[in-house]
């Protein structure tokens, strides 16, 4: 489906040049549909998937990521490297220049004190700012001209492309959120519903939660785009009935990601209204494996720490012999279709920084049963339940709430019970499961179970900060309100010292050999984690709507200046 | 009946006080955090940051005392203002709501209308099919009016909505042709203006599937209890008396048996009225009607707790309201209850 | 009116003789146990009698379909994926091919206990709140702000809040599957039992005016058997109403919670939830969703029928027509 999606995007470029001849304004109206509602316009207050993405279409970065994760300049002229001389030798600083004659949507000129105040609007301790983390790293940010930005870093940066890069770090107007900085940025309802931006469209009404209204941005870049004078921007409901609006009833142009069985898909794309396409970022699902005992009889302080290790999963062979149990071709045909592809690997791309590791793909039950032998797990009492010194091999195994992933619960059980492994399955909803409520026991920070089923990715095209996440010490424990991102309380001196390293290389190269060690030893070496599928994106666009390159790197909605009707 | 009143609505006051505290109680006590939907790229760090600005590092009995603050003292401000044009709530801080950081009044009123609009219909078409079916139902006890009957309004309330709307939507938006006259949209557009006669057919069709589910669910329901009723008062003793009156047997039915009949439904529709403003969750989720059911689901799976806490309070208003006036139309259709 | 049921020789008076014109024959036979009566009235109840019948076979069917049907409900078939309904899988199969049928089965038991288990407990729950404020002024404005309340608090956040409090222990004391049914069953019947306890309330209101109860009342009828004999028969109608209603509201409830993950593990398959997953697969295996929906409502009609066979055979004036 690569292929597939490959000729799609070749088409829709193809297709692209007689469009562009045309007027703006001159194909009417389009409706997308998002079956997560957007609540704000303002990325750096949410965060959320669904704000970002609605507000891409207002709003702008000074460059972005395309389909290939390659960097494209959007309101920069061109992106700065250290070939070009834009980012300094020792990567302390990076120096940004505007295209010319850029105007935002009310008239007024883009200058560089509004890239400025962006970094001062995120970086005010009170603000609350959703992408703080972009900014981790900036010292300062200066205006040197006024279509000069130059960013100074605390340390050398080998990525420097945090802060003004990707949907998630757009430019706000000074003039417009000036008002907003710190603990007023939450009062500021009128700016964050109806921001000021440089994108091809302009927001007429926003009913938060529901639905945007937008017209085409009268003092956008180029003057034939956008070719569309119109949009609704609808949100709410489910992937299915999203689906449905775009390929069986016609009624919407583009659905935005939808999460359906591949057979559910394929039915839809019989209604003949629209197509669907996919593209793969670095999202995997997998299974976390527990190192630490999560027993309810262990007192709450040590329960799920590093002081208790797991009575069973402790052995890597156990692990191993889990993994080996598990057919991943037959997870990607269950779930995922056109949008999966199994892989063994935390980090499955970009291809410099992915591990060549597919020892993983092939199931085998024999050498997952004798694996448990020799690690001493037999089936002395006959029960179909391996055991050792009085202990069943009995797992729990936790995820949250869809129908995809209950799927996976239920088929990895029955491949469990073959090698004679018992499971107890368990499905919490996504707003528990996910939430950091240190009163809850059933977040996945707390992990209070054996094994747990879930998907992450990370922002942009360099996995260090990604990677960095199972640094010791950086594990959710009571002293820390168990908030902390090593899900598995992994530890291993080796690997922290291999993560500095890595911070402080520059030349990619070494980058990528650095990462795919780090990730093989989180997943081959020692089955900590448990990569299951690669998960792609799909998402539907109407036969009649053209100029669609999905994207994954970065916002779907970022070409949107680009789409076009295709006349009938 | 009126000093009744009057002293059910002082009472009324402690009961909603009371009722704030325990909802709000509960939602501290719930497991969630507003930062679920964040994706898990933003650090922990950061999180803690973004739940500090919103304000949840404060000590509960203070936030609670904000929340009363906002909700009796500014948002009546906000009111006034907005009717007679004054400004007594300028620069004052309002509820508002974690996920939009938008005052939740303002977003409670746009989500109104639609509400409204698809569930009051749909509420009220209800009752109106509901009430002849179980009247004549009851009249014809076993009948095959009565068994059809029996048969559509049990299907009709043991099938899920979230089953019947997405039947509906494959039969009359996937199926039906998109020029007849029988095809209906599947996703109800809030941003539609009902400013002529066509716009008003719109409004109609894109009502039309919504309010088929609801109706069909809420009517089951009351003509239920309609026909039991019904049943219990056919037979007694003042019937046959005012049939040996010679009185017509349309004025026995429809005035002494209906009236007498009443007040379980009465009690039906009264606590049904409550929900009509609550929305219809699976409904208005499964056609995008976007109103207050779906406001709400949403701000409780987003941990919204200042959206959550203001609109079940609002609820409870109502639920209360209602409630006393299903009590005082107990004294009006049966003047032996009093209740003093 | 019922309130002359319990008297062992009708003929010597309460209300309907005293309301009556016609004066009844003289009794020649000795009477019979009133509950014989109901019973004979409800055997020749055509519709009480079908409802019954159905509601054993569908009963009987969940029990011991394992048995008949021997198929594991858990069994993963990777080649029958969502095929149609054959010889070897009557129902058809899920998207990991496992029987519907076995499934079906499966879920029944879980969909049935919790439904009638959640469903009782709100009715008595319902009925003692309703009652007792209808009848005793004192208790009804305490009762009913407390039902105003139950009615006013969110459910989503008030289940969480149960399953926090509650799912560990009792599954530590009962084991996981019946500490989670109990569970079930407490957090549905807490939830729903408001509407009942309103409607009861209403009904007893009015009949407490009525002569009857006076002409007991000055005869020096104690509370509790005014409304064991007097009041209760004659709310019977709309308990048996809330009844039907009940068992599918707790068993649409608790799938609802399932899929939440505030139920039963994703492994234990619920009419509710075979229902839910199958919508989206409505249009290529349209019997997925028709067989949950069937067999829901069956057993809701099943309960109508008794329920209303019950009410006529306890309303002594249909008695014997």
């Amino acid at each position: 489906m690569n292929l597939r999606s490959a000729l799609l995007g070749a088409a829709a470029f193809a297709a692209l040049a007689p469009a562009a001849m045309a007027e703006r304004g001159s194909d009417g109206h389009v409706n997308i549909i998002y079956w997560q509602a957007p609540s704000i316009l303002n990325p750096y207050l949410s965060g959320g998937t669904k704000d970002i993405e609605s507000s891409s279409m207002i709003i702008e970065p000074l460059g972005r990521f395309d389909q290939d994760g390659a960097l494209v300049p959007f309101l920069a002229s061109e992106i700065p490297t250290v070939e070009n001389g834009g980012v300094s030798e020792d990567l302390t600083t990076i120096t940004w220049t505007l295209k010319e004659g850029l105007l935002w949507s009310d008239g007024t000129p883009l200058t560089s004190e509004d890239v400025v105040f962006t970094a001062e609007y995120c970086m005010h301790p009170e603000g609350g700012c959703a992408q703080l983390s972009k900014f981790d790293a900036v010292e300062s940010v200066e205006a040197i001209d006024d279509l000069t930005i130059q960013v100074n870093f605390k340390a050398p940066q080998p990525n420097p492309y945090l802060p003004f890069m990707g949907g998630q770090s757009p430019i706000l107007q000074k003039a417009q959120f000036a008002e907003c900085l710190g603990a007023a940025a939450s009062t500021c309802t009128e700016q964050n519903f109806n921001p000021i931006g440089t994108g091809p469209f302009v927001v007429d009404e926003f009913k938060p939660n529901d639905v945007i209204s937008m017209s085409a941005n009268p003092n956008y870049r180029d003057p034939a785009k956008p070719a569309f004078a119109t949009v609704t921007f609808k949100g709410g409901g489910d992937a299915a009935s999203a689906g449905r609006a775009v390929l069986e009833t016609g009624e919407f142009d583009y659905a935005w990601n939808l999460q359906l069985a591949p057979e559910v898909i394929e039915e839809m794309e019989k209604g003949g209204k629209g197509q669907t396409v996919a593209a793969f970022g670095t999202l995997v699902e997998r299974l976390e494996m527990n190192l630490t005992d999560p027993s309810s009889d262990l007192p709450a302080d040590i329960r799920a720490t590093r002081e208790a290790p797991h009575p069973i999963l402790s052995d890597v062979r156990v692990r191993k012999a889990l993994s080996m149990a598990i057919d991943r071709e037959l997870l990607v045909e269950i779930g995922y279709g056109q949008a999966g592809r199994p892989t063994c690997n935390l980090v499955p791309a970009p291809a410099r920084y992915a591990s060549p590791n597919t020892d993983c793909i092939g199931q085998d039950l024999e050498g997952a049963m004798a694996l448990l032998e020799e690690a001493g797990w037999t089936d002395t009492d006959g029960d179909g339940i391996r055991d050792k010194d009085g202990m069943k091999l009995s797992l729990l195994y936790q995820t949250s709430t869809n129908a995809v992933r209950q799927n996976f619960q239920d088929a990895i059980k029955a491949w469990w019970g073959m090698i004679g492994v018992e499971t107890e399955l368990r499905n919490i909803s996504g707003s528990v499961f996910f939430g950091g409520d240190a009163g809850s026991p059933d977040t996945f920070q707390k992990f209070y179970a054996d094994v747990e089923m879930y998907a992450n990715n990370f922002d942009g095209t360099d996995p260090q900060a990604y990677l960095s996440m199972y640094r010791c010490g950086n594990e959710p424990k009571p002293s820390s309100q168990w908030q902390g991102e090593n899900i598995n309380r992994f530890c291993d001196p080796e690997y922290d010292a291999l993560l500095d390293e890595l911070a402080k290389t520059g030349e990619l190269e070494k980058r990528g050999e650095i990462a795919i060690r780090l990730n093989e030893m989180l997943t081959k070496d020692t089955y900590t984690i448990v990569p299951l599928v690669d998960r792609g994106r799909v998402s539907a666009h109407s036969n009649t709507l053209g100029g669609v390159v999905l994207n994954t790197w970065d916002s779907e909605l970022w070409n949107v200046a680009d789409w076009y009707r295709i006349e009938e | 009946m009126l000093t009744f009143t009057l002293r059910r609505l002082l009472i009324a006051i402690p009961t909603l006080l009371a009722s704030a505290i325990v909802i709000f109680a509960l939602l501290q006590l719930a497991p969630g955090d507003p930062m679920a939907n964040v994706p898990l790229t933003v650090p922990p760090e950061v999180k803690q940051k973004m739940r500090e600005a919103l304000g949840l590092g404060e000590p509960v009995h203070i936030q609670f005392w904000k929340w009363l603050v906002q909700f009796f003292w500014i948002e009546p401000q906000v009111l006034i203002d907005n009717i007679f044009g004054t400004s007594f709530a300028e620069g004052k801080l309002r509820v508002l709501s974690w996920q939009t950081r938008s005052p939740v009044m303002d977003i409670v009123m746009q989500r109104m209308p639609q509400t409204l609009w698809v569930v009051g219909t749909s509420y009220l078409v209800g009752i109106i099919i509901a009430l002849p079916i179980g009247i004549y139902s009851a009249y014809r006890q076993y009948s095959v009016f009565d068994q059809a009957g029996t048969f559509i309004s049990m299907v009709g309330y043991s099938v899920p909505t979230f089953f019947t709307g997405v039947l509906l939507i494959v039969i009359f938006s996937v199926n039906m042709p998109r020029e007849s006259f029988f095809w209906f949209p599947s996703i109800y557009d809030t941003t539609h203006q009902v400013d002529s006669w066509s716009a008003f057919g719109f409004q109609v069709r894109q009502m039309f599937l919504p309010v088929m589910v609801l109706a069909l669910y809420n009517a089951a329901q009351i003509s239920r209890f309609m026909r039991a009723s019904m049943l219990d008062n056919l037979n007694q003793d003042y019937v046959r008396t005012a049939r040996a009156k010679g009185l017509g047997e349309s004025i026995v039915v429809m005035v002494h048996v209906l009236r007498n009949s009443l007040i379980p439904v009465v009690t039906v529709i009264a606590l049904g009225v409550p929900q009509v403003f609550g929305g219809a969750i699976i409904t208005e989720q499964v056609f995008k009607v976007n109103g207050l059911g779906h406001l709400l689901i949403g701000a409780i799976e987003a941990n919204d707790l200042p959206m959550v806490q203001t609109l079940t309070f609002i609820f409870a208003v109502l639920i209360v309201l209602f409630n006393l006036i299903a009590d005082v139309l107990y004294g009006i259709l049966d003047p032996r209850i009093r209740y003093d | 009116m019922t309130d002359d049921l319990n008297e062992t020789v009708p003929a010597t008076g309460g209300a309907t003789q005293a309301g009556g014109v016609l004066a009844a024959p003289l009794p020649s036979t000795p009477p019979r146990s009133q509950w014989h009566e109901v019973w004979t009235q409800f055997r020749q109840h055509k519709g009480a009698m079908m409802g019954g019948i159905v509601f054993l076979v569908i009963v009987l069917g969940v029990v011991l379909g394992p048995w008949l049907w021997p198929l594991d409900p858990a069994g993963i078939d990777f080649r029958a994926r969502n095929d149609g309904p054959s010889l070897a899988h009557p129902f058809g199969t899920d998207q990991l091919g496992r029987d519907m049928l076995a499934r079906m089965i499966d879920g029944g038991r879980v969909s049935l206990s919790v439904g009638i288990t959640a469903m009782l407990l709100a009715l008595v729950l319902g009925t003692l709140v309703g009652v007792l404020a209808g009848y005793f002024k004192r208790l009804d404005n305490a009762l009913m702000r407390l039902t105003d309340l139950f009615l006013a608090l969110p459910l989503l956040p008030l289940l969480l809040v149960m399953v926090l409090l509650f799912r560990e222990p009792l599954a530590k004391a009962f084991g996981i599957e019946t500490g989670i049914f109990i569970l079930m069953v407490t957090a549905i019947g807490i939830t729903s039992w408001m509407p009942t306890a309103r409607i009861v309330r209403g009904d007893v209101l009015a009949l407490k005016e009525r002569e009857f109860v006076l002409a007991a009342r000055s005869i020096g009828t104690t509370n509790t058997l005014m409304i064991a004999r007097h009041i209760l028969p004659n709310v019977i109608s709309p308990i048996v109403v809330s009844a039907t209603l009940g068992i599918a509201n707790a068993i649409i409830t608790e799938s609802a919670l399932s899929f939440l993950g505030l139920g039963f593990p994703p492994d234990f398959p619920t009419w509710g939830r075979l229902l839910f997953d199958a919508v989206d697969y409505m249009q290529q295996n349209p019997e997925r969703v028709v067989m949950p929906g069937i067999a829901i409502s069956l057993t809701v009609l099943s309960v109508n029928y008794l329920g209303d066979g019950l009410r006529d055979a306890l309303d002594p004036r249909i008695r014997g027509r």
